[in-house]
């Protein structure tokens, strides 16, 4: 069906437009409660791109853990600090033509290695399924050491971020 | 199955990396920086799938790999916006170049 994979290339492309939209938004909103909601839009987005890359499992772990936890951490953060995101303050320092002509030059020499390198796409990459189960089946024996140690990292964070965030105790000498 | 070439998705994550990092580089606000960093490191996530799907012999690699990436990303938010809660409390204050005291 010639149509419909055109229209899925076609739709594939639109949604990597509508992405790019908002990552642009979230870098020039002055509100940075637009910026996180443009952020959330803009993950959602990338959620669909893993489905068009047969990441199923990913997807449903971005929207779960990005959209869910990390914006709406992010939101929280801005509401408890709120009042200085105000209009008349300027949210950009002045090395924004700077970054802009750096970033302009990075862009093109990485554009230029990336159309020159030949990507070795292998067709037996391109018919392989990632099952849920493969990929638990994978955690579990050859990454199990790597997953120990990101659940170790986890628990070190979580204390962490409660000691930084608790109020100081007023008769402790801090 | 195949929909695009990966060079397209390469030049799109590309892009959305150059994002990031022009917000992580011109912003004052440190909870506007936390932000472009979530976004590097998801351009980096879509990279990862991408090889993974186009390339591996392994097809699993790329997205475990994707996956701690993502708890990496969710603890590296947590620490920082507690680090900004606590900067805030003391200094009352969440632009990046007003935390100068250990400058001179």
């Amino acid at each position: 069906m010639p149509i419909l994979e055109l229209a899925a290339k076609f739709g594939t492309y639109v949604v990597m437009a509508v992405i790019l939209v908002f990552a642009v938004g979230v870098v020039t909103f002055r509100n940075l409660f637009h910026c996180a909601l443009c952020l959330a839009a803009a993950l959602i987005g990338t959620a669909v791109i893993y489905v068009v890359l047969q990441a199923e499992y990913l997807a449903a772990i971005q929207i779960l853990l990005y959209v869910g936890a990390v914006v709406t951490l992010v939101i929280f953060a801005i509401m408890l600090t709120e009042h200085l995101a105000g209009k008349t303050i300027r949210q950009n320092n002045s090395q924004s033509s700077l970054a802009i002509a750096g970033l302009l030059g990075f862009v093109a020499l990485l554009t230029g290695l990336i159309l020159k390198t030949p990507w070795p796409v292998t067709e037996t990459a391109l018919k392989a399924k990632v099952s849920v189960m493969g990929l638990g089946q994978a955690l579990m024996g050859a990454y199990v050491f790597p997953f120990e140690v990101i659940s170790i990292i986890l628990i070190a964070a979580l204390i962490g971020t409660v000691v930084i965030a608790k109020k100081d105790d007023p008769e402790e000498p801090s | 199955m195949i929909l695009l070439p990966l060079s397209h998705i390469l030049i799109f994550s590309l892009l959305l990396f150059a994002i990031g990092v022009y917000g992580a580089l011109v912003r004052r606000n440190i909870i506007g920086i936390l932000i472009s960093i979530e976004l590097m490191l998801n351009a980096a996530n879509i990279n990862l799938i991408a090889f993974s799907k186009y390339t591996s012999l392994s097809p699993e690699t790329g997205q475990i790999f994707a996956l701690f990436v993502i708890a990496i990303a969710a603890t590296a938010a947590a620490v920082g916006l507690a680090i900004v809660l606590a900067l805030y409390r003391v200094r009352k204050t969440v632009l990046a170049d007003e935390v100068n005291l250990l400058k001179w």
